[in-house]
């Protein structure tokens, strides 16, 4: 066991390091794109020199990536060229390890930046993943159990028309409604539980996270439906109902056991996935979160931080996939891990 | 040959061979069962009904405005209430006889006409990186499945990877660099350019998921008699490939290919919102529904109208890829 966990993790810094060197090659092939992109639309031939400069997009990729990958492990200095740095001690900013860049366009360490907003991401993705894991499995097998009944199709139904509409959609009629129309919910806000308490905390970024379910749980519906069904016809399940077992135990350990391999590999997947950020929710929201702060650097061509977030986000996914992996020999005993 | 089109009366490929009363039991082809299949199932039929209705005018949309039938570029101003921030005058966003689904807040053009050409685009962009995407998930795919333990495992890991990024922020995050890197590639600028970003995007973070699905196939299918016969045969790696194999994986390329036209037509809508993708004045369904959401409190009937179309577009597109799904495949698990 011991040995598959460090040799999975081995191979997951791998694929890192290389997610990395892809990353910056799409990025930063072309030096005057990344220049122009960190610059923004009108700048000065001088700016873009600087800029060039300041964060060495003078070099090749590789060199840029070789920097990167040595900042993470033990830190660096920028700005990225030593004459630079010599010339003018003032402009000198430290980056410790893990060092995940320095954003020019707010002055900032990319990691600085992206501090403050981990906690709203991981916040609202949380709150959303109990609710869309719970609701989108008890739906499914509610479904499965009356399978062909009018209760069947209103669910499958049901999930399947509100999947259509786009997110965004859904977030605003949500917040039209819910909050301002009928003010069930106070205008939504994160408030960190340090400053609101709990309650307070949950009530504000409810409406984001029911976004968040609304995307998500119709895929569980759909696939805690399909194996319930599924498993439903097995000899085990017959015996299981045969000897007089209550319903509630061959659902619950019988039938529901089948299903839950599949549900962990989604529900790991797309928890390391909503804990990098909406995008989306976020910024129809106004929630500071990872994926706002993503969509801005998008918008404001701010590569650094693209960078560090799409670093961080695929060690999340890498890491999360680790676990399942993991997870797995726990939940199937016919899984053993080497 | 497609999985869809109508037969011929005499079977081809006889499943289980007649016995004695051969007259009353008729052999059918596999095909022939997956359309007799969908025949049965109403709800899918119509959802294909449906989009091919949406097909017929995405296709007959530019011809229309062409005829001066559609407008989707003319500026209706005197129909707007200036002294209101420019919504539509008379009720419902300006709903009448002329323009059935009102007029849009700010330039007065007909709504309808616009998010018909807007289907026009959005199809366009989804069917093409649909394509594109199944193509390469299918070459790829059958690569992995046939090849060796090496390349099978360098391809795998290549779509671990891939599936690791995370696809909506590289989408947003590459926009900047890549559409200016294609234009300087010679792609023309703005809009064309922006689409063709899209396309390419779409694809390169979509064949991952494919690709493993046809590996699986490919699995079983290269340890068949018919193949193995085939390569006793002498047969070439190509025409085991191309001519064995291929045919047996339409079932699944039809099927996937229909469930990610919808998903790509929302992540067209998706990324609008978030600021990539074509530009108005040329309209996609994404653009007009991300215009509309400016006006949720002004023009609610704006602010509906595009969502529920794009919905019906998606809606039909799932219902018709899991028809076929349950008509191609009747175990495939749901």
């Amino acid at each position: 066991m011991f040995a598959y966990v460090v040799r999975r993790l081995l191979i997951g810094i791998a694929m890192l390091i290389v997610m990395t060197l892809i990353t910056f090659v799409l990025f930063l092939n072309n030096k005057e794109a990344a220049v122009l992109a960190s610059c923004g639309k009108n700048c000065t031939p001088a700016q873009k020199v600087e800029i060039a400069k300041t964060f060495g997009y003078d070099q090749p990729v590789v060199v840029q990536w070789g920097k990167f990958l040595k900042g993470v492990v033990v830190g660096r200095e920028f700005p990225d060229d030593p004459a630079l740095r010599k010339s003018s001690p003032q402009l000198v900013t430290q980056c410790p390890p893990p060092c995940l860049g320095y954003s020019y366009k707010s002055a900032a360490l990319v990691r600085d930046v992206m501090k403050d907003t981990i906690p709203v991401s991981v916040s609202v993705a949380s709150v959303a993943f109990v609710i869309w894991l719970v609701l989108g499995v008890l739906l499914g097998i509610i479904a499965a159990l009356n399978r062909g009944t009018w209760v069947d199709k209103i669910i499958v139904g049901s999930t399947l028309v509100i999947f259509a509409f786009p997110t965004f959609f859904i977030g605003l009629l949500l917040y039209i409604f819910i909050a301002l129309k009928f003010g069930w919910v106070p205008i939504p806000a994160y408030i960190s539980i340090a400053d609101g308490g709990i309650f307070n905390w949950f009530m504000g970024l409810l409406l984001p996270a029911i976004t968040l379910v609304v995307f998500y749980m119709a895929g569980y519906v759909r696939m805690t439906r399909a194996f319930v069904l599924e498993t439903s016809t097995e000899d085990y399940i017959r015996t299981a109902k045969a000897k007089g077992l209550p319903a509630r135990t061959v659902i619950g350990k019988h039938t529901f056991r089948a299903a839950l391999t599949p549900i962990v590999t989604m529900a790991g997947m797309d928890l390391a996935l909503v804990l990098g950020g909406a995008p989306i929710t976020e910024s129809v929201f106004n929630f500071n979160g990872l994926g706002k702060l993503a969509v801005e650097a998008s918008t404001q061509y701010d590569l650094p931080i693209n960078i560090g977030i799409v670093v961080l986000l695929s060690a999340f996914v890498i890491l999360a996939n680790i676990v399942v992996d993991i997870a797995y020999a726990f939940i199937d005993p016919r899984v053993s891990v080497k | 040959m497609s999985v869809s089109g109508p037969q011929a009366d005499t079977p081809t490929e006889v499943e289980s061979p007649t016995t004695d009363q051969g007259s009353q039991i008729r052999g059918m082809s596999p095909r022939q069962l997956a359309v007799s299949r969908f025949r049965r199932d109403t709800g899918s039929m119509i959802a294909g009904g449906v989009v091919l209705l949406f097909m017929l005018l995405a296709v007959l949309a530019p011809i229309l405005t062409k005829m001066k039938i559609l407008r989707p570029y003319t500026f209706n101003s005197d129909k707007l209430d200036v002294n209101n921030g420019s919504v539509p005058k008379g009720a419902l966003g300006g709903i009448s006889w002329s323009h059935p689904f009102g007029l849009t807040p700010g330039t007065g053009t007909d709504v309808m006409s616009r998010l018909i050409m807007g289907m026009t685009f959005s199809i366009s962009i989804a069917l093409l990186a649909a394509l594109l995407t199944v193509a390469l998930g299918t070459v790829i795919g059958i690569i992995a499945g046939s090849s060796g333990k090496w390349v099978d495992a360098i391809i795998g890991r290549i779509i671990d990877m891939t599936l690791s990024f995370p696809q909506t922020l590289m989408l947003l995050a590459l926009s900047s660099t890549l559409i200016y890197q294609l234009e300087r590639l010679g792609v023309p600028k703005g809009n064309f350019a922006r689409a063709t970003y899209l396309i390419l995007v779409l694809a390169a973070f979509g064949w991952p998921s494919f690709a493993r699905i046809v590996r699986g196939q490919v699995l079983s299918l290269r340890e068949r008699e018919f193949v193995e016969a085939a390569h006793v045969f002498g047969a070439s790696q190509a025409r085991i490939w191309f001519k064995e194999m291929l045919p047996n994986l339409w079932a699944p390329i039809l099927v996937y290919f229909t469930l990610t036209m919808p998903a790509y037509i929302s992540a067209e809508a998706a990324l609008s919102f978030l600021g990539v993708g074509v530009k108005p004045p040329t309209p996609t369904l994404g653009n007009i529904l991300s215009d509309a959401t400016t006006y949720y409190d002004s023009d609610f009937a704006y602010f509906i109208i595009p969502a529920f179309v794009l919905a019906t577009v998606v809606v039909s597109f799932n219902l018709l890829g899991d028809g076929l799904r349950d008509a191609l495949d009747p175990k495939a698990d749901r």
